[in-house]
């Protein structure tokens, strides 16, 4: 299976993500990377992330989006 | 806000979209962004194709096409109709209502009452309700309800957040009476605190339109728009939908007395795959009972999208069937409405095409 950072790259081959503490602000992700990279990790790791928690601070680093995956029961 | 109304009915249902189609393959170019970004987006979001109106092709240059294609065809007699009422966001001129252009190009009788509605993707429930509201008039027998939009003429091109999504389209919905006291339910409501996540900033009194209006900004996201087009705040409505229409849909089927399961299908405005998707997943509704493809075929048409999705999953379907059907649409205001009614065994359901012409001059 996939890392996160596999899925990262795969939406933004060009972004350092290591190096970011905030996608956003750092120009690596949009709200349509957003959506992009929610349908990637729902597929990965068979899951339905809800509409509801598609909103930029879940989205914003590595940490944040870990611990929205750990609350569908994935560890990254 | 609950409504309820008995002894009412759609009798017949026309949409129409433009036969012209713009593709998403081709338009990346118009685009300042990465080609695969754009073709995973397309994957995601569902954008592929979606019909235009070539310039000069206005809202009642739909309307009239489609009324004339119902009278030519005997589906409509024009003297039966006692109510007009058109939902647009992009009306032919800021005066006189659009609805008295159509009256007026068609001929129909003096008396009846034109009216026109300002309501986008929520346009087509609001535009029932209405049409609900005047069969309780002894007088009022027959409502046709026109909701045409061609919003892609105030949409950036250079606009990555709207242009490929947009489409536009007219529908027709004849409204009226029936014997049986049939019930139809319907639930609204409205924010408008929000009212800045969906505009067109200029063009009205508060910012009319010139030539600056006109100059395309960077507005980041290597997107380009002027203040003459649709600027769409597209995480707020994400996420307002996400948010809102699942409780309201709960609360319509609690005010029927109805559950969830024994809905045949949820026609929804089409706004996107994904955002349609995720709905279906939160309301735990089988995909395959809420259709969305609609913006891949023809681009979202704002409220008009629930007639073009009727028509194209369900229009042969629907003379001979019954459905117990519900219907949402949710955007501009911000408004969401919803509508559970028993739909089918109409006299027509069609979808047809505006042929490539200007409209007149």
């Amino acid at each position: 299976m996939k890392s996160l950072a596999e899925v990262l790259k795969e939406i933004r081959p060009e972004a350092d993500f290591a190096a970011s503490r905030d996608f956003m602000a750092d120009g690596m992700l949009d709200s349509f990377d957003m959506v992009a990279l929610v349908a990637t990790l729902d597929e990965t790791f068979g899951i339905s992330i809800s509409g509801v928690d598609i909103v930029p601070g879940h989205f914003r680093n590595f940490e944040a989006i870990a611990a929205l995956l750990s609350r569908y029961g994935v560890a990254p | 806000m609950n409504f309820t109304f008995h002894g009412k009915r759609i009798s017949g249902l026309l949409a129409l979209v433009p036969a012209n189609e713009g593709s998403f393959l081709e338009e990346m170019a118009n685009f300042n962004f990465p080609r695969s970004r754009s073709l995973k987006l397309a994957e995601v979001m569902g954008y592929d194709k979606h019909r235009l109106v070539q310039p000069g092709v206005c809202v009642s240059d739909l309307a009239v096409f489609a009324l004339e294609h119902l009278f030519a065809g005997g589906l409509l007699i024009p003297d039966e109709i006692d109510a007009l009422v058109l939902v647009t966001q992009t009306p032919d001129h800021l005066m006189p209502p659009t609805s008295s252009i159509i009256q007026g190009r068609l001929n129909l009788k003096h008396d009846m009452l034109c009216m026109d509605i300002n309501q986008g993707c929520a346009g087509f429930i609001i535009g029932l309700i209405q049409a609900c509201l005047l069969l309780e008039q002894e007088s009022i027998r027959k409502v046709v309800l026109v909701n045409a939009d061609v919003m892609s003429l105030k949409t950036s091109p250079k606009d990555r957040n709207s242009y490929p999504l947009i489409g536009d389209a007219a529908s027709v919905t004849i409204v009226e009476r029936e014997a049986k006291d049939s019930v139809i339910h319907a639930n609204l409501k409205m924010d408008g605190t929000r009212n800045e996540a969906l505009m067109i900033p200029a063009g009205g009194m508060r910012l009319p339109s010139t030539p600056a209006t006109a100059v395309f900004d960077d507005v980041g996201d290597a997107n380009f728009r002027a203040k003459d087009h649709l600027r769409m705040d597209g995480s707020a409505v994400f996420n307002f939908v996400q948010v809102e229409v699942p409780p309201m849909i709960d609360s319509l089927l609690s005010a029927a007395g109805e559950s969830m399961d024994a809905i045949d299908w949820f026609i929804f405005h089409q706004p996107n795959r994904f955002m349609l998707q995720k709905l279906a997943d939160k309301m735990k509704v089988p995909h395959a009972k809420m259709p969305s493809n609609v913006v891949e075929h023809f681009g979202n048409s704002s409220g008009v999208t629930i007639p073009v999705a009727v028509a194209f999953n369900l229009g042969a379907r629907m003379a001979a069937e019954q459905f117990r059907v519900c219907l949402a649409g949710f955007g501009v205001g911000l408004t969401w409405g919803s509508m559970l009614l028993r739909l089918g065994e109409l006299s027509f359901c069609d979808l047809i095409e505006y042929p490539n012409t200007t409209g007149i001059a």
